[in-house]
């Protein structure tokens, strides 16, 4: 099988690789970019532990082919850092125990952040609503709600 | 055509850790010359909070700030032995194991302290913040550094410590078949309040309010999350998850995240929570841990909220709609308990 040629915007960067035909997003980015913080858990859009945004919007990497975001811009939980400092996101993750096990995270940060950039201050329900396709196992999804709200209460005062 | 909410209780008397061949935990603790510590452990931290409350303990019995210990889990090919992280006794028996081999590390600690501040070593006290200092002079103080690196490069002195926690194992009597299979046990009770829909069978979660005793609690906040994040396993458990939902083939069966059945964001209740500290005698600390006991309660206080609420029985896990149904066309409809 020859290799596909493959252009795309990987946290703000531009990255060219060479993907098979049918390879999946969450392949091309652990495997080709060396980007490890999309999680494999399911492979097949059950769990949203590899959700990433393509052009702002969530999608499930795992059920995505590499060769649909040629030109597009991805971000994943590796971009979302300011420089030294954690995005609000994470800090409010941290601050609210969101995290035990921690295999959920990326994908509820990214979900988290695929809401409040279209919603700034979403209700309770918006953030249930939001992360309903991320599965958690540890945390009871109570922290992991009061965080986004959390989150979302300080975009606003400030 | 109707929902009927009800509410049932449940209590626990709950072993930590268990009889066999002793339990033990080993626990190594030693400096390196930059003067922080390192806990090396073969116990492995699931996310329950293992490490930050190893770490804690550490620091508490060395006398040292928290950041200047590093506890490094869960390599059985280069750490010392442990049993595991189960029977809800990583923090009991891995945290006792601990304590002890700071102690030992804080005596080395002291004592190379002490030639350097030519005093006695018993005349030495910390201050919680990397120093080390005569008890009432606090001007004749050496840094946990400056100790670390004279014991390195002066005295000769490993700064360490070993571990171990056993607990002598109890035969079993067997005139009475009397033993004694922990050496504490921890505390709680939880009341669950549910909606059970008769036409449907379908069991909604209303709220959960819990009273945990389980010695002291080392780091409150991760006691907390534990217990919040339990009782939504043992939601789970009670109302949700098998590999074998409908019928006795495993064929049948769910075979991935899809299909097997968990409670999402959308389910959870409110769940109040209150935690007792009684201290346990033989815990690091006082303390015993919430571990598996934070799911346990949830399901017979569940069961018991659809007795009162449809007056069903239902001794089969999961409770699933199904099984609501059948037991409510048995008893001819549902027949709401009083509620007490």
């Amino acid at each position: 099988m020859s290799k596909i040629p493959l252009q795309f915007r990987h946290n703000g960067r531009e990255v060219a690789i060479f993907v098979d035909g049918g390879t999946n997003l969450l392949v091309a980015l652990r495997e080709l970019i060396g980007d490890m913080t999309p999680k494999f858990g399911c492979g097949q859009g059950g769990c949203g532990t590899c959700s990433v945004l393509v052009d702002g919007e969530l999608v499930l990497s795992c059920l995505t082919l590499a060769e649909t975001v040629a030109g597009r811009s991805i971000e994943t939980l590796d971009g979302m850092k300011q420089g030294p400092n954690l995005h609000p996101l994470q800090r409010a993750f941290a601050d609210n125990f969101a995290a035990q096990c921690g295999y959920c995270t990326p994908g509820m940060l990214m979900a988290a952040k695929a809401l409040l950039d279209r919603n700034p201050s979403p209700s309770r329900d918006e953030v249930i609503e939001a992360i309903s396709g991320n599965i958690c196992r540890c945390t009871g999804y109570e922290p992991i709600i009061n965080a986004i709200l959390a989150a979302a209460g300080g975009r606003i005062s400030a | 055509m109707t929902r009927h909410r009800g509410r049932g209780i449940a209590s626990i008397n709950y072993p930590i850790g268990m009889n066999l061949g002793g339990d033990p935990s080993q626990a190594l603790v030693h400096s390196n010359p930059s003067g922080k510590f390192t806990v090396a452990l073969s116990s492995i931290d699931l996310g329950q909070g293992m490490k930050s409350v190893t770490r804690q303990i550490c620091a508490e019995t060395l006398g040292v700030p928290v950041e200047d210990v590093y506890v490094d889990t869960a390599d059985s090919d280069t750490g010392p032995h442990c049993m595991g992280s189960f029977a809800s006794r990583g923090t009991h028996r891995v945290g006792n194991a601990v304590m002890a081999a700071a102690r030992e590390a804080r005596g080395v600690m002291m004592e190379a302290a002490a030639e350097e501040l030519e005093v006695n070593a018993a005349d030495l006290e910390t201050d919680g913040r990397g120093n080390i200092h005569v008890k009432g002079a606090p001007h004749r103080s050496i840094s946990t550094k400056d100790v670390a690196i004279a014991a390195q490069f002066k005295q000769g002195k490993t700064i360490s410590g070993r571990g171990i926690f056993l607990v002598p194992l109890s035969e079993v009597n067997p005139e009475t078949g009397e033993m004694s299979p922990a050496t504490c046990y921890a505390h709680a009770c939880l009341v669950a309040e549910v909606d059970v829909d008769d036409e449907t069978g379908e069991v909604a979660m209303v709220r959960m309010d819990s009273a945990y005793e389980l010695g002291r609690a080392l780091n409150p906040r991760l006691v907390e999350q534990q217990l919040v994040g339990g009782a939504w396993m043992g939601v789970s458990h009670a109302l949700y998850e098998t590999p074998e939902p409908y019928y006795p083939e495993p064929v049948h069966g769910p075979r991935d995240f899809v299909e097997y059945l968990m409670p999402g964001p959308g389910d959870i209740c409110p769940h109040d929570i209150a935690v007792l500290e009684r201290p346990a005698p033989d815990g690091p600390f006082g303390a015993k841990g919430p571990g598996e006991m934070c799911a346990n309660p949830v399901l017979p206080a569940v069961a018991n909220a659809i007795f009162n609420a449809v007056g069903v029985r239902i001794d089969d896990l999961p409770i699933t709609p199904e099984k609501v149904l059948r037991a409510i066309k048995a008893q001819g409809g549902a027949r709401p308990q009083p509620r007490r």
